[in-house]
């Protein structure tokens, strides 16, 4: 099993406040990795100080083993790290075909087009309203053009930070199937999750996020059995 | 009524040359919310050195050939113009990225005053006006109205085609190519824009240059339909071209070149009526529309729907 990204002691400020302190954590290739963890644990930070889009205080990120933690944004995503973040911080006033072309901004081959129509056969809706503002669709329907316009770019590291977050169970669970297929055609996946659950149920690895902190590690498997995080993340009673 | 129909004709020209300077103001606004205040010492700079390339450069007697100087000298101008802005937003302005809005205005100033002297380096009498060759096809159309008539010499005409044609490319080009959608990227969410993996920097830098080379076009058309240039241009124009992109609501490619041409407009229009003060008072004109319009449509013209930040 090859490690395809390593975080080690990474800590993280914005100014005094230090938002993530000493995080270690391995996401090997072809799995799924999910981070979770209470509101202002850290989790946000940590995927867009991996994105380049922070700069880390101490520590270091490896990506298939070279240091990409001093890399602006785009290159990193140029090297195949791709972030669906927090939010969906869709492009509103663009429509849904362009968003997914920004999203292939960084590719210079000619099966973009394919690869779109690839995004509208998985999430049909997009593709009868691809001439549509994106700011015009549901949060749901957001969330899959957010998704769609993260995989344009081929990614082989794909980071989602809460994409079940204001969807309805059924939406939710339309999202975790994809992640899981996504996975299954040989992308591997970060996820931030508060839904610990759902998040659990389908992470090969697991880490609990506290305070800025890893606790735990485990099987996603592990720790939905974990007593610490049932009380903590599931809200049952500790036995 | 010929006269006022020439100074119609005017009118648009004068808004042709504001229109292309406007287009500057109104792009890099529109992707960094940045109100280049230099920019207007661009085309000042641009017209110098398309004289420049004209006096030093070609060789005299290909110098009167229009269809060899005319090119050259845009091409030349519009050269000088993008290093002077790629120069400007690496050294000035880049610097200043995130920095509160009134360092890079006050950088600004400083930039205009700086190209000033440089300009009077190589030509140390620009003060005063200097002569500007006419690198273009001689004569025009003669139109008859009632019993007055008016020329309309071929080089204005060729310079609201010529405005009115690049602005129309722009637009299309932001609107349609990768470039473009980058550019509105960056204006909408510059982070998320480098999450699609766009350098904003160089998106940036590309956005002064096209700028620039508008502005260059713009100063070899001014010199030659004026005759003369001198290192006030700049500072003259680009306020005039400031307030067209500002009517038309400022980040929108169409509006710069509506309120340019209303300000052309307005500018001669007023110069001809004695009751509003003629030439003495047409600037007055202009701003007295732009009160009003700040005062009733603070977005101006196109300022919600369609900008660059669409
Ligand atoms: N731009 C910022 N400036 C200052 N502090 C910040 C900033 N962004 C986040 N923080 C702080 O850093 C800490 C971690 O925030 P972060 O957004 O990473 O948490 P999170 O785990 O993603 O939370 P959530 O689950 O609510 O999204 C919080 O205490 C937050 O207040
Ligand atoms: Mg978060």
């Amino acid at each position: 099993m090859s490690e395809l990204l390593e975080v080690r002691g990474l800590s993280v400020a914005y100014g005094a406040i230090e938002a993530v302190r000493d995080v270690s954590f391995t996401v090997h290739a072809g799995q799924i990795v999910s981070l979770i963890g209470s509101n202002g644990a850290g989790k946000t930070t940590i995927l867009r100080t991996i994105s380049g889009l922070l700069r880390p205080k101490a520590g270091e990120i490896l990506f298939q083993g070279t240091p990409i933690h001093a890399l602006p944004a785009h290159t990193v995503l140029g090297m195949g790290i791709a972030q669906c973040p927090e939010g969906r911080r869709l492009f509103a006033r663009m429509t849904v075909e362009e968003n997914l072309q920004l999203g292939a901004y960084v590719r210079r081959d000619d099966g973009i087009q394919a690869d779109i129509d690839k995004v509208y056969d998985l999430f049909p809706v997009l593709g009868e309203r691809r001439h549509n503002k994106a700011g015009l669709f549901s949060g749901g329907e957001q969330q899959m053009l957010a998704i769609g316009r993260a995989l344009m770019c081929k990614p082989r590291l794909l980071m989602l930070d809460e994409p079940s977050m204001g969807l309805s169970p059924i939406m939710t669970q339309r999202i975790f199937d994809t992640v899981a297929e996504l996975r299954d055609l040989g992308t591997t996946v970060l996820l931030v999750e508060q839904n610990a659950l759902a998040a659990l149920a389908l992470s090969d690895q697991a880490y609990v996020i506290d305070l800025g902190r890893t606790t735990l590690h485990g099987t996603g498997h592990e720790l939905l059995a974990d007593s610490r995080v049932r009380a903590a993340y599931l809200g049952e009673e500790v036995a | 009524m010929a006269a006022y129909l020439e100074q119609l004709v005017n009118g648009l020209v004068l808004g042709s040359i504001i229109g292309l300077i406007a287009l500057g103001y109104t792009m890099v606004y529109g992707v960094i919310q940045l109100i280049n205040f230099a920019h207007g010492e661009v085309f000042m700079v641009g017209a110098y050195a398309s004289l420049a390339c004209y006096l030093w450069i070609l060789p005299p007697d290909l110098a009167g050939t229009w269809y060899i100087a005319l090119p050259a000298m845009i091409l030349f101008g519009s050269l000088v113009a993008a290093l002077l802005a790629i120069a400007m937003e690496r050294f000035a302005y880049r610097p200043l990225r995130g920095a509160p809005r009134l360092a890079p205005l006050i950088t600004a100033l400083g930039v205009s005053v700086f190209l000033q002297e440089v300009v009077r380096l190589f030509f140390p009498d620009a003060k005063q006006a200097k002569p500007y060759p006419t690198p273009f096809i001689e004569g025009g159309i003669t139109v008859h109205l009632g019993d007055g008539q008016f020329t309309i010499a071929y080089i204005r005409i060729l310079l609201v085609v010529v405005a009115i044609g690049l602005a129309a490319l722009l637009q299309l080009y932001i609107s349609r190519s990768r470039m473009g959608r980058a550019m509105r990227a960056i204006a909408n969410d510059p982070d998320t824009a480098r999450l699609m993996g766009i350098n904003p920097d160089r998106i940036i830098v590309w956005t002064f240059v096209i700028g620039a080379v508008l502005a260059g076009v713009a100063g070899v058309f001014y010199g030659g339909y004026q005759n003369t240039i001198n290192t006030d241009m700049g500072f003259q124009n680009g306020i005039f071209a400031f307030t067209a992109a500002v009517l038309g609501g400022i980040g929108s490619i169409r509006g710069a070149v509506v309120g340019a041409m209303i300000i052309g407009v307005v500018k001669t229009i007023a110069g001809q009526l004695p009751f509003l003060g003629g030439t003495q008072y047409d600037y007055v004109w202009i701003f007295v529309v732009l009160i009003f319009m700040l005062v009733f449509r603070p977005q101006g013209f196109f300022g919600e729907t369609e900008r660059v930040r669409a």
